[in-house]
């Protein structure tokens, strides 16, 4: 009896591409982005809009890098590599955009709970935010009206400072640490879940984040995936149980265990990360490499945790 | 995608102002009754309404005409009809300013507080109306709101009434004095736009020998196609189908068409792009979003001469291969909207328009569409996502609009005044149209002369005619007091000075000269003008009219603001110096790393303000100079 042949493996050939990245010539696959022809020279290129399971949407500009023959600096996150092309990435020009980028969003967002990497690069590229002057106080961003907004405060700078919204018992929303980079609109909507419960709103400085008429969201079309959450890169979008630990001061990550397991519920086979303080869970994620969820899950395997709560 | 909206049930108004728009519903899938029917068949499909979301913003148009804003219940109903989630329209409709999410009085006049009115009327009609009639906003039958240029900047003040009702809609009204409130007030929900006069444009050269462009302006009446046909129109389509589409290219190449938008395209080599493209459909659309500040010369086109553009889209779209186009006018525009309204009407009457072009049986047609208050929206890809009834938010280039344009389709789009160009070239020839200008710079170019100036109106000169000749047609200075400064181009332009008169006013020569003819605006500042709140107000301007998108506009045009009002109220953080490198450094990012055009020209008036010493302490006095 004769063993079948294997069923010949499907290829894809993607022609290689030749670019020079800092003087370096450089050989990645036709079709890549210029982000992942610095990566795979181990340049870093900072990136906060930036993720690898959604489109690029190149709004964050903090990853541009100078592209010779070009008049403006170039997106690197959603620029595809053409042959010949030659980049710099560390350039004055380049330094000085990304310096400028961070020093306008600190200068405006409370980046307290964004990731530790943000801060290294305001450290690195010498961002300073105070010199745009003290932020002003809170003010009423769900009713901005386009085109018309208050004169600057008195030597004040403007800020996003805005109450945190509380409206369910998943998550909170603290838009004033929304960099607006996007992704949980991405995510809500066509990238992800398909619920379109948010969109931008508004427009300029006041642009948002918003449900219709800044509804609850218990009365908008959000389902509670907690895949927006996922994709924040700030810490706006945040469990209830971690959000409450951190005002009690209590949030504490070297205590916190994470353990990889399958969710519990239907056959999918979601792998979940449990995130355990002091023997209780505080946060679901799931890894964005694994190939059933790349990072999303739905409410039960986000937030139907409580019943292995301990008492 | 479920869709969930509200459960509160639209008003009668809102389902006849929606309806208005997309037709009665299909089914009770769809907002219709629902029929016994409905529980076995699907009318048209899902597919079906999401292909109609381009219809979003007209539709958003009939709502807040009819009932003066836009309702949850409204917008709930719009989205049921469209299958549109409801996040996405809001996020939609309240990018633009002239749609409101709360109830107001029926009628509210935008006045202009822009810079061309600003520079004329040497006061502050927002402060005056804020006196007399309360704070923006207020009021019951009427209300006052201020705003950004209306685009009749000839007559030194402007406002666009919007009235809602079931006659509801909008009309310009200008000049405008602060009292015209009370006539407006007195008719409230009864006033009826269509009724308020028509504001008389102002051009001083209407019809001379020479011009071009303004040939036809207030000689021929802007409401009869067979005078328009008299005075030579359609020879220039009829020309166009003689030679075909190769020829023409031709001869836009020959005759270097440059595009008169802000970006000095080569016409003929953009037609040539799409028209090659052999991705299909094609569409083409005139640019018509005509906002920069102190710029009118669209309006003027299209409120004397709408059949030029009508006819000139129409050679566009023959040459290009695009079977359908669209004019993008702004909304604040109403008498055009309705004359090119009519005029393509009467053109598709008569063959002009529709299956089979003039008997070519080459089949092009024509939507206009309007804007709603978005500056943004001018921008050529925020302008296709606007028409695709998404966020005016422009798109990143590469890909460019004759790859992936309007509906991800190759595209073709000029501005106005361009298009008009190429009747003119069609009409003279390439190489007499060449000979017009300058060598780098050909054919004529219109120039909105505002502000401080003897005679505010519309100019068409020969590309390369000196700065100095346009102000010495328009009368010089205002009552001849001393020039201090001009801002040439728009908001995006950039400041010159008295010792610039000599420069032409050509590509070739501004760019040298490290400014721009931007959309033609001149506006004339002389000794009596406050430069602090001019400038400031250009700063408000792109703080009011950035999208949002991306960091460097959307944070850098607030910065920018705050500079140049810690500046002008001579109270620094640090001291000037420091100041002055800050404003140097957001000038560079937002030019080195903004997505669009508007973004990484957000700082040119104020940096070359700065230049020339117009904010601070000196800049009341007319020898000021950079401390």
């Amino acid at each position: 009896m004769s063993t079948p042949a294997p069923a010949p493996t499907p290829l894809t050939l993607r022609r290689s591409v030749q670019v020079t990245i800092d003087g370096e010539q450089v050989s990645v696959p036709e079709g890549s982005t210029v982000l992942e022809a610095c990566r795979a020279r181990g340049v870093e290129v900072p990136t906060l809009c930036y993720l690898e399971t959604l489109a690029p949407v190149n709004v964050c500009r903090v990853c541009v890098v100078e592209l010779e023959g070009s008049r403006a600096l170039v997106p690197s996150c959603s620029r595809p590599v053409a042959p010949g092309m030659v980049v710099q990435t560390s350039s004055a020009r380049v330094r000085a955009s990304r310096r400028m980028v961070l020093e306008l969003l600190a200068s405006s967002v409370d980046l307290s709970t964004a990731g530790g990497d943000v801060h290294r690069w305001i450290e690195e590229y010498g961002a300073r935010p105070e010199r745009h002057g003290p932020p002003a106080p809170a003010a009423d961003r769900d009713h901005a009206h386009a085109g018309h907004h208050d004169p600057p405060a008195d030597g004040k700078a403007a800020t996003t400072t805005q109450p945190v919204k509380r409206d369910n018992d998943q998550y909170v929303r603290d838009y004033a640490k929304c960099i607006l980079c996007y992704k949980c609109v991405e995510a809500c909507g066509e990238e992800a879940q398909n619920t379109f419960a948010i969109a931008v709103a508004g427009r300029g400085f006041d642009a948002r984040i918003s449900t219709e008429f800044d509804a609850a969201l218990p009365d908008s079309a959000c389902v509670y995936c907690g895949n927006c959450i996922a994709v924040c890169p700030t810490g706006a979008l945040m469990f209830v149980s971690e959000h409450d630990l951190r005002a009690a001061g209590e949030w504490d990550e070297s205590r916190q265990e994470v353990t990889r397991t399958v969710c519990p519920y239907c056959g999918v086979g979601c792998n979940l990360d449990l995130h355990v303080q002091d023997n209780r869970i505080v946060k679901v994620t799931s890894p964005l490499d694994h190939d059933v969820t790349t990072g999303n899950l739905c409410v039960k395997g986000r937030f139907g945790f409580e019943f292995a709560q301990d008492g | 995608m479920d869709l969930r909206t509200t459960e509160a049930a639209p008003s009668a108004d809102e389902r006849f102002a929606v309806d208005s728009v997309l037709g009665p519903p299909e089914s009770g899938w769809f907002g219709g009754r629902r029929t016994p029917l409905d529980g076995h068949v699907a009318v048209g499909g899902l597919s079906l309404a999401r292909s109609r979301r381009h219809l979003l913003l007209p539709a958003l148009h009939a709502l807040q005409e009819r009932v003066g804003w836009i309702t949850p219940a409204g917008l709930g109903y719009l989205c049921t009809r469209l299958d549109l989630p409801p996040a996405e329209a809001y996020g939609v409709a309240s990018a633009y300013a002239l749609f409101t999410f709360e109830p107001g009085p029926p009628v509210v006049v935008h006045v202009c507080d822009d810079v061309a009115c600003l520079a004329a009327s040497g006061g502050d009609p927002a402060g005056e109306l804020a006196r007399r009639y309360g704070p923006a906003g207020s009021g019951t039958a009427v209300t006052w709101r201020p705003s950004p240029c209306l685009g009749h900047c000839e007559h030194g003040s402007a406002a666009l009434v919007q009235a809602a009702g079931e006659r509801g809609g909008r009309a310009s009204l200008a000049p405008f004095a602060p009292g015209d409130l009370d006539r407006l007030g007195a008719l409230g929900a009864d006033l009826v736009p269509a009724d308020l006069s028509v504001p008389l444009a102002l051009v001083p050269q209407a019809g001379a020998e020479g011009t071009r462009l303004l040939r036809r302006v207030g000689r021929v009446d802007p409401t009869s196609i067979d005078a328009y046909r008299a005075a030579g129109g359609y020879e220039g389509l009829r020309r166009a189908l003689e030679i075909g589409p190769q020829e023409v290219v031709s001869l836009l190449k020959d005759a270097k068409l440059l595009g008169r938008g802000g970006a000095a395209f080569p016409t003929g080599a953009k037609w040539e792009a799409v028209a090659r493209n052999p991705v299909r459909p094609h569409y083409f659309v005139a640019n018509a979003d005509e906002s920069e500040p102190g710029t009118f010369k669209d309006r003027v086109l299209l409120d004397h001469d709408p059949y030029a553009l009508v006819e000139a889209l129409t050679v566009a779209g023959v040459t290009t291969g695009a079977e359908k186009g669209f004019v993008y006018l702004r909304g604040e525009y109403p008498l055009a909207a309705a004359r090119l309204e009519h005029a393509a009407a009467e053109a598709r009457g008569r063959g002009l328009l529709g299956i089979d072009v003039m008997g070519s049986g080459i089949a092009f047609d024509i939507e206009v569409r309007r804007g709603a208050g978005a500056y943004i929206a001018g921008e050529e890809t925020a302008l296709f996502n606007s028409l695709e009834g998404r966020r005016p938010e422009p798109r990143n280039k590469p890909p460019f609009p004759v790859d992936r344009g309007l509906f991800g389709k190759p595209t073709g789009v000029n501005n106005v005044e361009t298009l008009l160009c190429v009747l003119e070239v069609l009409a003279i020839g390439a190489s007499a149209y060449a000979e017009l200008g300058t060598a780098d710079s050909t054919g004529t170019r219109l120039f909105c002369l505002s502000g401080r100036v003897a005679r505010r109106g519309l100019y068409e000169v020969p590309m390369g005619t000196t700065l100095g000749a346009l102000l010495d047609m328009a009368g010089g200075v205002a009552g001849g007091r001393p020039l201090r400064a001009v801002l040439l181009g728009g908001a995006a332009g950039s400041f010159v000075g008295p010792g610039d008169l000599d420069l032409p006013l050509s590509f070739e020569a501004a760019r040298a000269a490290g400014t721009t003819l931007g959309s033609g605006v001149v506006v004339v500042l002389d000794d009596t003008v406050d430069m602090n709140a001019f400038v400031g107000r250009v700063a408000r301007f792109f703080r009011d009219e950035s999208c949002g998108q991306c960091v460097p506009c959307r944070v850098g045009t607030q910065r920018q603001e705050e500079a140049v009002a810690r500046l002008a109220s001579g109270r620094p953080l640090g001291s000037v110096d420091d100041e002055l490198a800050l404003l140097a450094d957001l000038d560079q990012v937002m030019r080195d790393a903004s997505i669009c055009g508007l973004g990484q020209t957000a700082s040119s008036a104020v940096t070359s303000a700065l230049r020339q010493g117009l904010i601070g302490d000196g800049a009341h006095t007319s020898n000021g100079r950079r401390r």
